[in-house]
């Protein structure tokens, strides 16, 4: 082995360390699984770490991806060495540019994650549509299927871009190879120099633009001489696969790995070989080792470089004694005649035999199938299923492996018993929480492992689909050989349980192997632990003969100061019984390693977790297996009982963990999906709920105002509804005026709360003899759970108040209102999902909503089950994401379509009016929908319409029949955050706001992408540290809103819900009533700010902001223009704290103070600056009084629109 | 008009010292101290417990969340070190000691661990000294609830912190104390007798307040009032000359009289806080000024002659410095 140091990194951060150190310039924007790249060039340089070139390379942030390809074509036109990192649409939006730059012969490497590009449904997995996507651009691809693999590449594919002048896509798997851990080799400056040819750089910038010796480039040409111009490049294409294997060969001498640009593995006289690339490869390379050895001859055939494609290296590569090739695409191309692989394939073997290049004598049997799409698993057992088909006289093509296709039949048969995994090899599965620290923790093991011993290690991590609440699966390797393992673990030597209620209801110990070890983090003693087991996973440990160990880690961890990090416990405990290192030395270790980790954070960090590892080994316990099973019962079932069928059968598997073994059949043809499926899964995340008070409550609603997951519920209803009343159910007189005679009940969804406390902390109310207790306090779940399920469903029968009686500008009011937005998978305690809900409780009957990419659309649309609800008469938000950028676009063109309808209605209404009758016509057409009453009464006549239009027989009456329904009042809501808003969507925003058309933009500004993992965007405020500003952001924020009313007929409002509810509802309300587009910018506190979100604390945030001045609440309405009157009405006064205040008290603003103290003085005077700022300037427009110019403005208030309303 | 006193063996122009406050946090203000006269600056304390909770605190957020969902597996980005420690103290100090000429004493506080550990208290004096700070207080700023600790219990833990900090320090300490002890002489002794160099009369604490609107507790510190010199005024008379220490007054000195005040009751230095918030550092050119012209007004010519002229050593009525006083002040008041 060579001294060369070793990394266990994942490839983006293997890439990263190589695409730093060879570049100058980059153009970053964040996208998944593609960002760590980005983080960590950006986090290297706020460290001041120097590229190859001892020079700190330069890095700058843009709106898309779009923009991103455009300054690194700039960059490299001026002759700098130049980079980008993205995935996906990412990639996608740069292809016009990746045109320009391969065609100017601009030599760059994109390092890209691969991944499926969206179509019938986002996914953020990993397949090679992206890549094959833009395959046409004249870039050079080069696929790598390891960590190794891609960190090698990396420096390879800018070797060969110097030299050849043709760029580089170097690819590889999103996130199966860039976020799996390995232990791989770094390469050293050295290595990097031995490669990058100075001289290339020289003829590089030689070649740049400069005024010294001035080029015209970007001509535009006419059909006289462009064919020919373009033909131009073609030597430099035929150059380019040597140059590639050139660079191999020299990376060969220099590091010792070969490669080259086909690479053939397995029987040296194999009649059938695989042809694939990517991680693929390596799950394959496996396979072909273990059937080779059992004298099959096969062999796989690894494509390195897919363009330009090398038909003699291909054909050169390939045993001649192959008679049968199947070719694996990972990506899908419908209607082709095959997938672009199979088609580079048969080409180049048409070709190259015809040519008479390589050693085959006729063309073999050549047959194509698509595998592991989406980042679906591709095993071994897959492989041996494809060589299996190859065999058969009559193999399958076109054929599909690892799903079952029941429509089109086009799968083949897996024996999914058939395995490679060698015995040497351990194999440990950890069920954890997300954010209990399992992952970091496993992370940490492959360290210990793979730097402190010879052993070879990976590591894979398997997340949820929701924010909060989620499960991980950490699957870890350990083994003396190379893992090319690229698939999850089926069959585990240890298996630790870290919550032990996921035991409920995952039989997690199903892939555990005979002899293996089951440990279980539980609060039950060791003489309890077994019969508190669910009966089936008590079956399989006694089948599996398994080895039992308990441990309290919970309770570990609190005696130790950890919280509910119980991470360094577990670790402690699979060391301890995993055998993987002698226990002292694994114990050493992990000391070593927590001083290493945490040193930084203080020797308090380093001290919790030392007392932890000490604590572990005595509470650690073998529990005995007896013969006989005698637990607690049938595992709980995914979802409740009274489901629809589609949702139990297909949305119940996939809850359960079993989307897998759903066959093609299931699933809609073309992503539609009902909604109203979240309230079926019972997730009953929280330790402790909230509990009502009704003798302190005021009955104001704030709690259920506030609540991310709508799971505190109030209603007023008729004394005679409380029949049949559970025993527990509470209800007390309605304080309302208005309801006066009506009872009163608020109600917790014990089962779907999250425990966030964001409604005890906003409750006004307090218990006059004991301070601390309030209207709703936080209560242990677990006693209450039976008790509450029941009170919940005599709840959800209560009737509804007729929406005509409800003041929707009062919240007591208001929040009535059924939200039809219920029970996301938001984070716990998220500020955003407050304003979609009472959106949805004012207008969801009636709202089409567009939601751009990111957290709400991943809470708001992400499989299993969905939170978008319907009301008693089935109506609801009906809801759909397009893209990341095009979101305003797609939410106008709704607008456009709908008006249309509207328009095209009204006039078949007009015509057919001798058929229709008079009154109803009129009735319909004059319509004044302004209030929920004018709303109902046109839905009824709609419905008498309806009835009507059922008699006719005309063409008319049938086409009207069709869009009757759009002749009652329709909400286009357009949903995003702030990356979308002031960044990627930002110009199609402006747009669709400049339209005039009548839409709802709800910006939710969380001042980050925090799907992504808390970027900057234009809207990060200065001095906050954010990926992709680890120095703290230097500019200050956008004002969006300004930009806005800049037009002067957008109504604009900037509201916070933590700060003033009442001012929120008041201002979504006008938005919907103003007849033009209007913007709601509403402050969203976040995960990704750095505050105690689990504590409840997100409205006292929004309250600080707004009393420091950070963040001003205002209501632009053109309406009071038209009256006369100022439209800008100031709705928060000056200053109560300082900036400051409100900026130390989140860790994104004071992480500065800790990691560039001077830097943070600088940034808080100028914040405080920018506050009192813009407060002035807000204070002078608003104070302005447009009736006369001389007089100062009367405070009016008579021309606000809804203080009118009833 | 000579001005000068000495006060931890330091010779001071004047006895007008800046206490420790956040007016000491910038560079700036500290500069326009001596600008106005200051004769040295205490300034703001490090807080060890801040230090343990920022620490803690950062750790708690940079961790919470992460690993949760495959798109955010951090929300952060983590920098390569932190300055968690006392490095900004330390700086400023060095800072400070840059920008003035006058003597810079550094402030600590450090926990008390069950009055055992003295670890914290040793290492910042050690890193204070190191920075070149003139002179070291020892804000040892306890409130005891532990229904079981005697009081014995803790005088010995001020001790103990004060002969570990001794030990390892060779600038001089003076010891910053509240006046709630049994008996403070004795306590004032055992500091003197443990080898402090000075006292600083009295730390005032920051008090629990209840909000009657929001129902909830408050802590805050009020600015202090003139009346509250009278207990330091007391103790500090009653000490002048009886022990070695320097004597440093502060709480409630907000004019050249209250100043006057206590340098006839012994006191060395007076330490200015609350008037120098209201008014401004510059302030204490204006107590200067009032101070020199009570002086002149009066015939003194020094502080010293001034220092300990009305202490209970040396005043004409001793007992009044003593309990027995208050019941005749009540019945005094009564007849008037």
């Amino acid at each position: 082995m060579s001294t060369r140091p070793k990394l266990t990194v994942d490839a983006n951060e293997g890439v990263a360390h190589v695409a730093y150190r060879l570049n100058e310039v980059m153009a970053i924007y964040p996208i998944t699984p593609s960002s760590p790249m980005a983080e960590f060039c950006d986090q290297w340089a706020s460290e001041n770490r120097k590229n190859l070139w001892g020079t700190l390379p330069s890095i700058v942030e843009l709106q898309s991806e779009g923009g991103a390809v455009g300054a690194v074509h700039g960059m490299l036109q001026t002759g700098s060495l130049a980079t980008t990192f993205t995935a996906s649409q990412g990639l996608l939006l740069m292809v016009p540019n990746m045109f320009k730059i391969a065609g100017e012969l601009l030599p760059a490497v994109f390092h890209v994650t691969a991944r499926a590009v969206a179509t019938h449904a986002l996914s953020i997995f990993g397949d090679h549509s992206d890549i094959m996507a833009c395959r046409t651009t004249g870039w050079a691809m080069l696929g790598s299927a390891s960590v190794q693999e891609a960190t090698d590449f990396a420096l390879i594919s800018q070797a060969a871009a110097l030299k050849s002048r043709i760029p580089f896509v170097h690819f590889f798997d999103g996130f199966r190879t860039s976020h799996e851990v390995q232990k791989i080799e770094a390469l050293t400056d050295a290595d990097l120099r031995a490669l990058i040819d100075d001289q290339l750089i020289a003829e590089h910038r030689a070649r740049a633009m400069s005024p010294e010796r001035p080029v015209l480039r970007g001509t535009a040409q006419n059909p006289d001489v462009f064919f020919q111009n373009r033909e131009g490049c073609n030597p430099f294409y035929a150059a380019c696969p040597q140059i590639v294997q050139d660079a191999m060969d020299q990376f060969a001498k220099v590091v010792g790995r070969k490669y080259h640009l086909f690479d053939y593995v397995g029987a040296p006289d194999a009649d059938r070989v695989i042809v694939l690339m990517g991680s693929g490869c390596e799950a394959a390379h496996e396979t072909v080792d273990h059937l080779v050895k059992k004298g099959e001859k096969v062999g796989v055939l690894k494509v390195r470089l897919y363009r330009p494609f090398d038909i003699s290296g291909f054909i050169g590569a390939l045993p001649a004694s192959v008679k049968s090739l199947a070719v694996l695409d990972r990506t899908k191309e419908p209607g082709a005649t095959g997938e672009p692989l199979y088609q580079d394939v048969i080409t180049a073997l048409m070709e190259g035999l015809a040519a008479g290049i390589g050693k085959l004598k006729s063309m073999p049997k050549v047959i194509c199938g698509r595998y592991g799409l989406y980042s679906k698993e591709f095993t071994p057992a897959m492989v041996k299923a494809v060589f299996d088909n190859l065999k058969s006289s009559q193999p399958k093509n076109h054929f599909t492996v690892g799903i079952n296709d029941d429509v089109s039949h086009t799968s083949l048969t897996v024996d999914n018993e058939f395995s490679t995994e060698p015995d040497n090899v351990i194999r440990a599965m950890f069920y954890g929480l997300g954010a209990d620290g399992t992952v970091g923790a496993n992370k940490n093991s492959i360290k210990i492992i793979g730097e402190g011993t010879d052993n070879y290690a990976q590591g894979y991590f398997v997340y949820d689909s929701k924010k909060s609440g989620s499960m991980t699966v950490s699957h870890l390797r350990f083994g003396p050989e190379p893992i090319r393992s690229t698939y999850l673990i089926s069959r585990a030597n240890f298996i630790a349980c870290h919550l032990p209620t996921f035991l409920e209801r995952y039989d997690m110990v199903k892939p555990l192997t005979t002899g293996g070890t089951f440990l279980l983090n539980t609060p039950h003693s060791k003489d309890q632990a077994w019969s508190k087991l669910p009966t089936p996973v008590q079956e399989t440990l006694i089948a599996r003969k398994a080895k039992f160990y308990v441990i309290d880690a919970t309770k570990v961890a609190h005696e130790s100061g950890m919280g509910g990090r119980i991470n360094t416990i577990m670790q402690v405990c699979f060391f301890a019984l995993s055998g993987v290192l002698p226990r002292d030395k694994a114990i050493d270790s992990i000391k070593y390693s927590i001083k290493k980790t945490y040193g930084k954070k203080g020797e308090e960090v380093v001290a919790m977790n030392l007392k932890a590892v000490d604590n572990t080994l005595e509470h650690l316990h073998e529990v005995p297996v007896p013969n006989r099973a005698n637990g607690s019962g049938p595992l709980l079932p995914p979802l409740v009982a009274g489901a629809p069928k589609f949702v139990n059968d297909v949305l119940g598997k996939i809850t359960a963990g079993d989307g897998d073994d759903l066959p093609v059949s299931a699933f809609p043809v073309d992503g539609t999906f009902p909604t109203a499926t979240a309230q079926y899964e019972k997730r009953n995340l929280a330790l402790d709920i909230p509990v009502w008070d009704e003798k302190i409550c005021i009955q104001c609603l704030k709690c259920v105002a506030i609540c991310p997951h709508a799971t505190i519920r109030a209603k007023v209803y008729e004394p005679a509804a409380l029949k049949n009343v559970p025993g527990t159910f509470k209800s007390v007189d309605s304080r309302v005026p208005d309801f006066k005679g009506l009872k009163f009940t608020l109600q917790v969804a014990a089962e779907d709360c999250t425990g966030c406390q964001l409604c005890v902390d906003v409750c006004p109310a307090k218990n006059k003899t004991e301070a601390k207790l309030k209207a709703i306090n936080m209560r242990p779940q677990a006693p209450l759970r039976d008790s509450e399920r029941a009170n919940w469903n005599f709840f959800l029968e209560l009737p509804e108040l007729d929406r005509r009686k409800v003041k929707t500008t009062q919240l007591r009011q208001q929040q009535l209102l059924r939200p039809l937005f219920e029970f996301s998978g938001a984070c716990a305690g998220c500020g955003e999902t407050p304003y979609i809900k009472m959106v949805s409780q004012l207008f969801g009957d009636r709202a089409v909503i567009a939601n751009a990419t990111g957290c709400s659309s991943i809470y708001g649309g992400n499989l299993p089950t969905t939170p978008y609800c319907v009301d008693k008469a089935g109506r609801g938000p009906t809801w759909c994401n397009s893209l990341f950028e095009d979101n305003a676009e797609f939410g106008l063109g709704f607008r456009v379509s709908i008006d249309k309808q509207k328009e095209f209605a009204t006039e078949l209404v007009k015509k057919l009016a001798p058929q229709l009758g008079d009154d109803l016509v009129s009735g319909i057409v004059n319509a004044v929908q302004a209030d929920e009453a004018g709303i109902y009464e046109q839905r009824e006549r709609v419905t008498v319409l309806k009835q009507k239009l059922g008699e006719l027989e005309t063409p008319e009456a049938k086409a009207l029949l069709t869009i009757a329904d759009t002749l009652v009042k329709r909400s286009v809501w357009i949903f995003g955050g702030d990356g979308w808003a002031y960044d990627i969507g930002y110009g199609g925003l402006d747009h669709v706001l400049a339209s005039g058309r009548d839409v709802n933009v709800l910006v939710m500004d969380t001042e980050v992408y925090s799907n992504t993992g808390g970027q900057m965007s234009k809207s990060t405020p200065r001095g906050a540290v954010a990926k992709f500003a680890a120095g703290g952001k230097p500019a200050g924020k956008k004002d969006l809103g300004l930009i806005a009313m800049s037009y002067g007929n957008i109504y604009v409002a900037s509201i916070a819900m933590g700060a003033k509810d009442e001012h929120s509802l008041r201002a979504i309300v006008e938005a919907e009533s103003y007849p033009g587009p209007s913007l709601i910018i509403a402050y969203s506190h976040c995960i990704a700010h750095g505050i105690a979100l689990d504590q409840g604390v997100g409205a006292r945030q929004q309250k600080l902001a707004v009393e420091s001045g950070q963040w001003l609440l205002y209501r632009y309405d053109p309406r009071r223009a038209e009256a006369g009157e100022n439209p800008l009405q100031m709705d928060s006064g000056a200053a109560k704290a300082k900036v400051q205040d409100y900026l130390l008290s989140e860790n994104r603003f004071k992480m500065l103070t800790k990691s560039k103290p001077e830097d943070s003085k600088k940034l808080f005077a100028q914040a405080q600056a920018d506050s009192e700022r813009r407060y002035k300037f807000y204070q002078f427009m608003s104070g302005r009084n447009l009736k006369s110019e001389n007089a100062p403005a009367a405070t009016a208030k008579s021309a606000a629109t809804v203080d009118q309303q009833p | 008009m000579d001005l000068t006193t000495t006060y931890l063996g330091l010779k001071l122009r004047t006895p007008l010292v800046p206490a420790a406050s956040p007016l000491s946090e910038d560079i700036d203000s500290i500069k326009r101290m001596e600008d106005a006269g200051a004769s040295a600056v205490v300034l703001y304390s490090l807080f060890e417990e801040q230090l343990r909770q920022d620490r803690l605190e950062l750790n708690r957020n940079l961790e919470q969340g992460t690993f949760s969902s495959p798109e955010a597996l951090t929300y952060f980005p983590e920098p390569e070190e932190y300055h968690l420690g006392p490095e900004e103290y330390l700086k400023h100090i060095a800072a400070a000691k840059q920008a003035v000429r006058i003597p810079i004493i550094a402030s600590i506080n450090a926990t008390i661990n069950n009055g055992k550990s003295v670890g914290a208290w040793t290492q910042f004096a050690r890193l204070v000294e190191q920075a070149k700070a003139d002179a070291l207080e020892l804000n040892i700023y306890y409130v005891p609830t532990n229904l079981n600790l005697s009081g014995a219990e803790i005088e010995q833990t001020y001790v103990d912190v004060l002969k570990a900090v001794k030990a390892e320090v060779t600038i001089p300490v003076a010891v910053k104390l509240s006046p709630f002890f049994t008996n403070f002489a004795n306590m004032a002794k055992r500091m003197n007798d443990a080898g402090a160099n000075g006292l600083v009369l009295f730390n005032r604490f920051y008090q629990p307040d209840i909000d009657l609107e929001t129902l909830e507790v408050k802590p805050n510190i009020l600015l202090s009032t003139p009346m509250a010199m009278r207990v330091p005024l007391r103790w500090i008379a009653i000490l002048y000359g009886r022990l070695q220490v320097s004597l440093a007054a502060t709480s409630g000195i907000h004019r050249a009289t209250d100043v006057l005040k206590m340098l006839m009751a012994g006191a060395d230095v007076t330490q200015l806080c609350s008037t120098l918030i209201r008014h401004g550092v510059g302030h204490v050119s204006v107590i200067e000024k009032e101070l020199v012209a009570w002086m002149e007004e009066h015939e003194y010519e020094s502080v010293a002659q001034l220092k300990g002229s009305l202490s209970q050593k040396n005043c004409p009525a001793p007992s009044a410095f003593e309990r027995a006083q208050y019941m005749r002040a009540i019945s005094n008041y009564a007849v008037s």
